[in-house]
């Protein structure tokens, strides 16, 4: 008796910006209205236009409206689902035609992608396991169960030409063969879902929208190596992934979907989640296994690896959250399927979290091979505020920055490594011409020496000496001979550490220095910041033939180092200059700049 | 769930609970006049019996909205039917009762139910 779906997005994005009470209040309204027969209201995972969040979907018509408010629901209700008409001023703009609203695929944000891990994640109830089975949930894992045998499932999956989507991009079905070729009855199967990378939220967003396709494709994989047990490796600062993830393994274990003799077979399979306390190194996968363990979250040396002795000493697959979530299309659609998407060497779809200066910051999964340029200019609207774009961070604290000049590189694993970047996990953080490369680098560098487990020497001290020499170029205090210095520290560390944690952490460093070795230049020769962000090398300065003496900028100076007399030219003191930029934002004359 | 089938048929009965969430195209369209002169007529019951009657027939493929006063609301409650290939077909006076046939006829079999559209009562 429901004629129409009302799809209030559940994902982080949204519930941080108020989702969680639309929810509330529209089944509120659709009481009052005496609509709740008809018209039920569903929460869902992530649509992937975060920007425009909180989002509300609703159907038969698919209207999409965007930044909904409390108070805008009423409207909703009594116009579009009670008397059919729809409420214009919240449609997002690109799905308005004349009369009609056009499908969301022929939006420039959607147009291009190609939803294979987040197929789910905006469509269905993630709190609701039979949701899952409508869109041919657990139909694979039944597939494997009784129509494949183990080598027949890794055979798929090694033919797919998956790669895991992690970072390290290793064949899937190759780490699934050599644990299921060791001996031994006790293995098990491990979901890294440790997202640790600053800006990155694609494993998050779909284990919060889709967290039975994770389940179904651990127990796939605990099916095709001997292993009747898995963890999921979750950070506990993940609230609602780790709540749809505990209500999804008990709505599997009550439909026996996991747990003893699945489907009558003889195959038993159970998971258990344990969380991480937000250490980065923990994403890397021997530290991970050590803390599921108990133990301290510190790198192991390989070999071995884990598919030959992982946790507690078993045979072990350790994959990425979106990697499974591949899986279950794999076996169902045939491993063909999946390798006729992607280019040569990396098949399938990537998601990728796009952030910084770019117009539709969300959640996109593209096939493999599309070009930066089409991901950010296309789907991701370009950059805002008729900025120029300078560079696109790819793969968080391991990864490089890539410059406007390799835009129309199609993005797989091996083309960015090639320009000296890596796919990463699929953050992808977009930078314009006011920011400064060096800075962007020390962040990033900041970042790894905080978390660095200071296990091994050349992670512990040398990437906290390269911040030393970056701090040193940005307050103008290095010389030319410091850039060649710092350089070839990086190789040194990348050569030397133990884990990838401190193999790819000069890797910010090292791509600034190939790209924008420009930039550094002017920080160490003329002490000079080219996009005005390095403090240290700025002074502020006011135009006495534009200043009209209004005394604005001194009346909003927090340290008072502004004087001059009324309709006079005003001086600041660099002495007590803080650099603030107080005084640029306020002058209504443009008579201060930094320089 | 201890058998391949009893998930098939989970599958399936779900999949007619969620066909309205779809982006695309749909067969046929059924749009029921809803404004004020049709609520009064009784518009919300003929609604209400044209999901029940698709639910019932599983017939995913077609979609049921609202639609405004469109000027005869004398003949309220209207129900308008547009074919695949945009023909439009005016229903007046619909009542839950008469439903069952419009579908049955019209939405199954592609017969018009002459008798209930406007030609048919216009004088």
């Amino acid at each position: 008796m429901v004629r129409s779906h009302v799809l209030v997005c559940g994902g982080t994005g949204c519930h941080s910006s108020g989702s969680d009470k639309l929810f509330d209040r529209f089944e509120a309204e659709l009481a009052s209205a005496g609509l709740s027969e008809e018209v039920k209201v569903i929460q869902t995972g992530c649509f992937g236009l975060c920007a425009l969040g909180p989002v509300v979907v609703v159907y038969p018509e698919g209207a999409f409206y965007s930044q909904v408010k409390l108070e805008d629901i009423k409207e909703i209700v009594e116009e579009h689902l009670l008397k059919g008409r729809l409420v214009k001023r919240l449609l997002y703009s690109e799905t308005v035609a004349e009369d009609t609203i056009l499908s969301l695929d022929k939006t420039d944000f959607y147009r291009k992608q190609k939803r294979v891990a987040l197929r789910n994640c905006g469509i269905i109830d993630p709190e609701n396991i039979k949701e899952y089975i409508a869109y041919d949930g657990y139909m694979a894992l039944a597939k494997a169960l009784t129509e494949m045998k183990p080598e027949d499932v890794i055979k798929t999956i090694t033919d797919s030409g998956l790669r895991g989507r992690g970072g390290g991009g290793f064949p899937t079905g190759k780490k699934w063969s050599f644990a299921a070729a060791q001996s031994g009855d006790e293995k098990y199967v491990c979901c890294n879902a440790d997202e640790g990378d600053p800006g990155a939220f694609m494993d998050r967003s779909v284990l919060e929208g889709d967290p039975h396709s994770v389940l179904e494709a651990m127990a796939i994989a605990g099916y095709a190596i001997g292993a009747s047990y898995g963890y999921v490796y979750v950070r506990a600062e993940y609230p609602i992934a780790v709540k749809r993830l505990k209500i999804a393994i008990e709505q599997a274990r009550e439909a026996g979907l996991l747990g003893k003799n699945i489907l009558g077979t003889d195959f038993s399979f159970d998971v258990d989640i344990r969380l991480g306390a937000g250490a980065f190194v923990c994403g890397e996968e021997t530290a991970l296994l050590n803390s599921i363990e108990g133990k301290r979250g510190d790198p192991r040396p390989r070999p071995p690896f884990p598919a030959v002795k992982g946790l507690f000493g078993k045979p072990t697959i350790i994959n990425n959250v979106e990697t499974y979530a591949n899986i279950p299309c794999i076996i169902l659609n045939g491993a063909d399927w999946f390798a006729s998407m992607g280019t040569e060497k990396s098949k399938g779809t990537k998601v990728f979290a796009l952030g910084g200066k770019i117009n539709h910051t969300g959640l996109v999964e593209v096939p493999m091979g599309t070009t930066l340029r089409e991901i950010v200019e296309e789907i991701g609207g370009g950059i805002p505020n008729g900025k120029k774009f300078k560079a696109v961070q790819t793969g968080g604290p391991s990864g490089g920055c890539i410059p406007a000049a390799h835009m129309d590189v199609p993005v797989d694993y091996d083309n960015l490594i090639a320009i000296g970047s890596i796919m990463g996990s699929g953050g992808m953080i977009v930078m314009d011409e006011d920011n400064c490369m060096v800075d962007i680098a020390k962040f990033f560098l900041e970042f790894t020496v905080d978390e660095s487990c200071g296990k091994c020497t050349p992670c512990r001290i040398g990437i906290r000496r390269m911040l030393e020499m970056l701090d040193n170029i940005i307050s103008g205090q290095a010389e030319l001979e410091d850039l060649d210095r710092l350089e070839s520290l990086c190789y040194y560390i990348k050569e030397n550490a133990l884990c990838g944690l401190g193999q790819t952490a000069p890797n910010p460093v090292l791509s600034t220095l190939r790209f924008f070795r420009d930039e550094y230049e002017a920080h160490v020769v003329d002490k000079r910041c080219p996009a005005g962000v390095c403090k240290k090398l700025l002074s502020f300065y006011i135009d006495p033939d534009k200043c009209k003496g209004c005394t604005l900028c001194a009346r909003n100076c927090p340290t008072s180092a502004i004087t001059g007399e009324v309709k006079k030219a005003h001086v600041i003191d660099t002495e007590k200059c803080i650099k603030c930029g107080a005084c640029i934002d306020s002058c209504k004359f443009a008579a201060v700049s930094k320089r | 769930m201890k058998t391949l089938a009893e998930l098939q048929a989970l599958r399936d009965e779900m999949k007619t609970k969620i066909g309205v969430r779809k982006d695309g195209e749909y067969r046929m369209r059924i749009l029921v006049g809803m404004a004020t002169c049709g609520i009064a007529a009784g518009a919300r019951p003929v609604l209400t019996a044209f999901v029940k009657e698709l639910e019932t027939r599983k017939l995913t493929d077609i979609v049921v909205s609202q639609t405004g006063c469109i000027g005869i609301c004398q003949f309220e409650p209207v129900v308008e039917i547009y074919d695949a290939d945009g023909t439009k077909t005016t229903y007046v006076y619909v009542t839950p009762e008469k439903v069952p046939k419009i579908v049955a006829q019209h939405v199954v079999n592609g017969n018009p139910v002459v008798e209930y559209t406007i030609g048919a009562n216009a004088n």
